[in-house]
């Protein structure tokens, strides 16, 4: 009897999610909040690889997206009291969404290499503007700010611990992925792959490819708001570092170690590189950007699926 | 504000003068991307360890002139070591590949600098420190040469591809890379030689341009975005374009920095590039195209 692929595919997925549901029972305090953290990067790359893997645009600005959904969450968490979850994250998604309007705009008339230096140069216009705006923005120091509770008002009301914070954003990265999945498998997603593999013939067949393009980055940039509003939720600061393009570049890193175009795969990268870079930082303290580069290197030329392609090769043979 | 004419004086040579750096850096970048399609991430660092050739050859010989040639060639070997471990097998992939290995490429050489030398920024002492008066100010000369010398390296480059066979060579691969293989061209060689020439001329710029500000391993950053800038405005793979678009640039900064600090200067250049993006998205410098 063979099982169907659907079947393998939620029982898999359900033991996975039952297995992040119970990690923080038996973690210590280090790892829960590693895995936590591995779920929020994951996150963000997942968001950007709707435009790395389905639409075939490499962005080198996802900073800009995740720095702003951080900056957004801080103004709600910071100018209303008490601070209220459920302000923080429309705040923070606003945010995002404002600048992936902006940065959709302008850069989606751009293809291939020019997109992705666009987009580059996009998120280097937002930390200019955030790490010299020293008034609203704490300039370089960044803003901190207190943890909301988790409540839903006339229901409940805890305080965040690090179970819970878990709980929650596992939930948000949860529902996100299953929307994602949802979204690549839609109409507007096939849209977006014969985009990849093809524009020409795509604009041919009479689809507005420009507006699939822009409406592609503005997802993206939305999801990964949501996870500049997780992010800044757990750490309880916004700060510039987060929208240099060098977090850009690290979550295409996630992306390319983990595979492109399969959603879970930049999971999988980010949980890696934050792997590594743990056992790297280890022995070769700050510098472990050197090992950790040259394995990214390797793995560009010899595994350009990443580390799922390659299983799934390694599956069926 | 009311702007005096010595200080848009001043700011006008001062942003030639580093508009010429800013052009020696985009033109190898630029020549790298025209001729193999290779967007090189890692120009910045390039850059940068030229910078610190400079300082380690400078401390053992004590001579200027000996540095500044000795960091080109150090640094054009290391491109050449580049090109042939991480970009040679990635000939006939994607192009955007190559900026995922070159970004890779850059992570550990910056750190490896970190490593290396240190988070304290070292100096290059000028090779002369002579001054002359502009106006209220002692303008060194230095900052002259360097703009003259920048203007001789670009213009050797132009005389290189257009005259000497080996420059022929590079503008028949930039023109069909195939074709050129078929006439007995060793393209290979000749684009080793091109990414070898264009980390050269990063080097060249980081030696030049390190006694105007410290030598620290995070320096490659900043000019690697201009650069980027610079050729996504002059149009890439256009020699004449970059090196038009980094005078403009500079000169638009450099008068900018008049009235509000060079942190946020730099945002003019990030307008002029949304402006060219909108209305002239193959470059401000470029004809027309039919």
């Amino acid at each position: 009897m063979r099982l169907r692929r659907s079947t393998i595919y939620w029982t898999g997925f359900s033991v996975i999610i039952a297995l992040l549901i119970i990690a923080p029972f038996v973690l210590p305090e280090f790892w829960r909040r590693f895995v936590t953290e591995i779920l929020i990067w994951g996150l963000l790359a997942m968001s950007s690889d709707l435009l790395i893997g389905y639409t075939g645009m490499v962005s080198f600005g996802h900073s800009a997206f995740f720095g702003l959904g951080m900056y957004g969450a801080a103004a709600a968490l910071l100018m209303v009291k008490p601070p209220s979850l459920w302000l923080a994250i429309p705040a923070g998604l606003i945010g995002a969404a404002a600048v992936a309007a902006f940065v959709a705009y302008f850069s989606t008339r751009l293809r291939d290499i020019y997109f992705a230096i666009t987009t580059l140069i996009f998120s280097q216009i937002f930390y200019v503007i955030i790490f010299t705006w020293t008034e609203v923005t704490g300039g370089e120091n960044g803003l901190t700010f207190s943890r909301p509770r988790l409540a839903i008002p006339g229901l409940f009301s805890v305080p965040f611990t690090s179970e819970t914070l878990h709980w929650f954003v596992l939930a948000a990265v949860t529902l996100s992925y299953l929307v994602l999945r949802r979204i690549t498998q839609s109409p507007f997603g096939m849209v977006l792959q014969s985009i990849r593999e093809n524009e020409a013939r795509t604009r041919a067949i009479g689809y507005p490819v420009e507006r699939y393009k822009i409406m592609a980055v503005m997802l993206s940039g939305l999801f990964a708001g949501l996870a500049g509003v997780l992010y800044a939720i757990q750490n309880r600061f916004a700060a510039p570092d987060f929208v240099f393009f060098v977090v850009s570049g690290e979550v295409v890193i996630y992306n390319v170690i983990g595979g492109i175009g399969t959603l879970v795969g930049p999971i999988v990268g980010a949980g890696f590189f934050l792997l590594l870079r743990e056992g790297f930082s280890r022995f070769f303290t700050e510098y472990y950007l050197i090992p950790v580069g040259v394995i990214f290197v390797a793995m560009v030329i010899f595994m350009p699926q990443g580390l799922l392609g390659f299983a799934r090769r390694w599956l069926n043979e | 504000m009311e702007i005096a004419f010595d200080q848009l004086l001043i700011q006008t040579i001062n942003g030639i003068v580093t508009g010429m750096i800013l052009a020696l850096v985009a033109s190898g970048l630029t020549l790298i991307f025209g001729i193999m399609d290779v967007v090189n991430f890692a120009h910045g660092e390039l850059f940068m360890l030229g910078a610190y050739a400079g300082v380690v050859v400078l401390a053992a010989t004590g001579d200027f002139w000996i540095a500044l040639v000795a960091a080109s060639l150090l640094i054009a070997l290391l491109g050449a070591v580049i090109y042939l471990t991480t970009l040679r097998p990635l000939l006939g992939r994607d192009p955007l590949t190559t900026i995922l290995a070159t970004f890779g490429v850059s992570l550990v050489l910056q750190n490896y600098a970190l490593w290396q030398f240190g988070p304290v920024a070292r100096k290059i002492q000028e090779p002369f420190t002579g001054h002359f008066t502009l106006f209220y100010l002692d303008y060194p000369w230095y900052r002259l040469v360097i703009a003259l010398l920048s203007a001789a390296i670009i213009g050797t480059l132009w005389l290189f591809l257009k005259i000497s066979t080996f420059g022929v060579w590079i503008r028949a691969t930039t023109q069909d890379r195939v074709m050129a293989q078929a006439m007995g061209i060793p393209v290979p060689w000749v684009l080793t030689v091109v990414f070898a020439i264009g980390a050269a001329m990063a080097g060249a710029s980081g030696v030049l341009f390190g006694p105007l500000v410290g030598v620290n391993h995070a320096m490659g950053l900043d000019w690697i975005l201009k650069a980027f800038i610079v050729v996504v405005i002059g149009g890439m793979g256009n020699l004449a374009g970059s090196i038009a678009a980094s005078i403009f640039i500079s000169l638009l900064e450099a008068y900018a920095s008049l009235w509000v600090s060079p942190a946020q200067a730099i945002i003019v250049s990030f307008v002029v590039l949304i402006l060219t993006l909108l209305f002239r998205p193959t470059g401000l410098f470029v004809p027309t195209p039919k």
